[in-house]
């Protein structure tokens, strides 16, 4: 069905700290491993080993670089999969009812065997979250590894998503926004998580955390750094007799080399 | 967006089979038998045709009675079963008409409101896409309806109607294009919003995720052409507008009423590839493609 739930029990879904990521695409590498090897179509590789290689991922990660009015240039990473939107477009457009948000959780998912790939889905999702499949010929998005977070075969720590249990900085969190208590809730509230575009009222459920403001180098280090300055500016005394005296000795650098 | 040419065949033509029954269902012209029988035989086979092109890009066409099912909120299902009663309604009225040389006048009012209901759910599949600015917008029903009747009058001979119909189809167009140019800017959807971290800081794309294109990247971030796009809306405008009027306008001859049709298809066919080459899809801010 098609029409979105008015609301969901629980509202399971991500929190992205922009802060912490540090661009290693870990997670676009156990979230395409994950999803190809278990439910669903494979996601496809289209000439991997060729010129032109292509293919599905439901997770992929930008970089941007953003100038501050005053201080340096900042990189940021920038990792994005579907945001498991509250008023999620991509829902409410498709003719066939595979695509549905889950009453129980939130989780936007696309049932594989009902969908005609017509593509609409892909057309209402403002981020890029939804792909179709060049090989199936079906639309793919992040499951929210709705195969592993209530798998009762999987080890206790291994119950969250992929994506979330690969990250190596630890930039991806996992959680319910319905219970305030939770912790991607209260990181959320402790950080200023944002929504994407809000413009596009989708009222997304993930979050992303602006990246916190950087040390500025201060004008003056250390306390003893009028102790530790150079002692001679200009050539005299001491290490100016020493500079010229070097040079008068064979094999000293031209003059234009020591500038 | 990716001008595909399964779509724009299925919008041009359908648009062009649902406006000819449009006027076939009120009865201009007032045909019987097998004159009758040759203009509901056109009607179908752009109508039909054109729903059978819109099959080609799908990628499991075999599952498609799926798409009849979610009429409430989807109106690509609205779409589909719309043209489904629209062509059975017609048929029978055609059938009337063909065969018993009797008009079933309300059938054919049936007929011919839904056939213009099929044409508007078509323009609502783009119209209700906050995605995409330019469409997201009045302008594009008023479009695709302008034309498809202006065609639909074309098709069916009736010269006072297509000329008054295609001035308003001008129009409409023109204010499309004005309007639809700075759409993206009016949405509000920058690499900032896109982000969040345009606060007091600009933000530029540095690298996309991959080094290769993508499914995004080739549905709707198609810049190919572009360029050309003054050139091409001249050519598009001269050619769906400019001279089927003239030709309406000649004393009548069975080949200028064929020439205008013609041109018309074709400058429409112009139009509805500038109308999705040169649709920005938000998307493509993520990767840096929309400089507003
Ligand atoms: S991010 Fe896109 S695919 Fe995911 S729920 Fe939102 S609109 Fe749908
Ligand atoms: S591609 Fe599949 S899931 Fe998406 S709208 Fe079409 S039928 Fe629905
Ligand atoms: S939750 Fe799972 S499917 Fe979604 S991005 Fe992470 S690994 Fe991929």
């Amino acid at each position: 069905m098609t029409t979105l739930p008015t609301s969901t029990d629980r509202k399971l879904g991500l929190v992205i700290d922009l802060d912490t990521c540090v661009g290693c695409h870990a997670c676009v590498i156990s979230c395409k491993g994950w999803n190809t090897e278990n439910y669903g179509a494979p996601l496809a590789d289209e000439d991997p080993y060729g010129a032109d290689p292509a293919g599905t991922f439901l997770n992929r990660v930008h970089s941007y670089e953003v100038q501050p009015e005053t201080g340096a240039t900042q990189l940021i990473h920038f990792p994005k999969s579907c945001l498991h939107c509250t008023d999620a477009p991509c829902v409410t457009v498709c003719p066939t009812g595979a695509s549905y948000k889950r009453v129980e959780d939130g989780i936007v998912l696309v049932n594989e065997s009902d969908c005609i790939g017509c593509g609409l889905c892909a057309w209402a999702c403002p981020y890029g979250a939804r792909e179709l499949d060049a090989a199936e010929g079906v639309m793919k998005k992040c499951t929210l590894c709705v195969d592993r977070i209530y798998n009762a075969h999987l080890p206790e720590e291994d119950r969250v998503p992929a994506c979330v249990r690969t990250c190596p900085a630890g930039a991806r969190h996992f959680g319910d926004f319905a219970d305030p208590e939770s912790h991607v809730s209260r990181l959320t509230a402790e950080r200023g998580g944002i929504d994407l575009m809000p413009e596009q009222e989708t009222r997304p459920v993930n979050k992303y955390l602006p990246p916190r403001p950087k040390d500025r180098l201060q004008e003056q280090v250390d306390i003893l750094a009028p102790l530790l300055a150079p002692v001679s500016e200009d050539s005299a005394g001491f290490f100016g007799w020493l500079d010229k005296a070097l040079d008068r000795l064979p094999g000293a650098p031209s003059k234009d080399e020591t500038r | 967006m990716h001008p595909a040419p399964s779509v724009i065949l299925f919008t041009v033509m359908s648009g062009a089979g649902f406006g000819m029954l449009a006027f076939l269902g009120i009865g201009l012209p007032d045909v019987t038998g097998w004159v009758a029988f040759t203009f509901f035989a056109i009607a179908y086979v752009l109508a039909v045709g054109g729903l059978m092109a819109s099959t080609f890009h799908l990628g499991h066409p075999e599952r498609a009675i799926k798409a009849f099912s979610q009429w409430r909120t989807s109106w690509l299902s609205r779409e589909g079963c719309c043209a489904v009663f629209t062509l059975l309604v017609m048929a029978v009225y055609g059938a009337g008409l063909v065969f018993l040389g009797t008009r079933w006048t309300a059938l054919g009012f049936v007929g011919s409101f839904a056939s213009v209901l099929t044409v508007f759910t078509t323009s609502m599949i783009y119209a209700q896409l906050r995605t995409v600015p330019r469409w997201h917008s009045p302008m594009t029903p008023a479009l695709l309806l302008s034309l498809s009747l202006a065609g639909g009058a074309l098709l069916t001979g009736q010269e006072k109607a297509a000329i008054a119909l295609l001035v308003v189809a001008g129009a409409i167009q023109i204010m499309a294009w004005l309007k639809g140019d700075g759409a993206l800017t009016a949405s509000g959807s920058t690499l900032a919003s896109a982000t969040g971290l345009g606060t007091a800081s600009t933000v530029r794309a540095f690298e996309p995720p991959h080094t290769g294109t993508n499914y995004l990247l080739n549905e709707f971030v198609h810049v190919v052409g572009r360029k050309h796009g003054l050139q091409l809306r001249v050519i598009s405008f001269f050619l769906m507008i400019v001279l089927p009027i003239g030709m309406l306008l000649l004393p009548f001859s069975h080949l200028f009423a064929a020439l205008a049709v013609l041109s018309h298809l074709a400058g429409t066919a112009v139009s509805r590839w500038l109308f999705f080459a040169e649709a920005e899809h938000v998307v493509g801010l993520y990767y840096g493609k929309r400089t507003t």
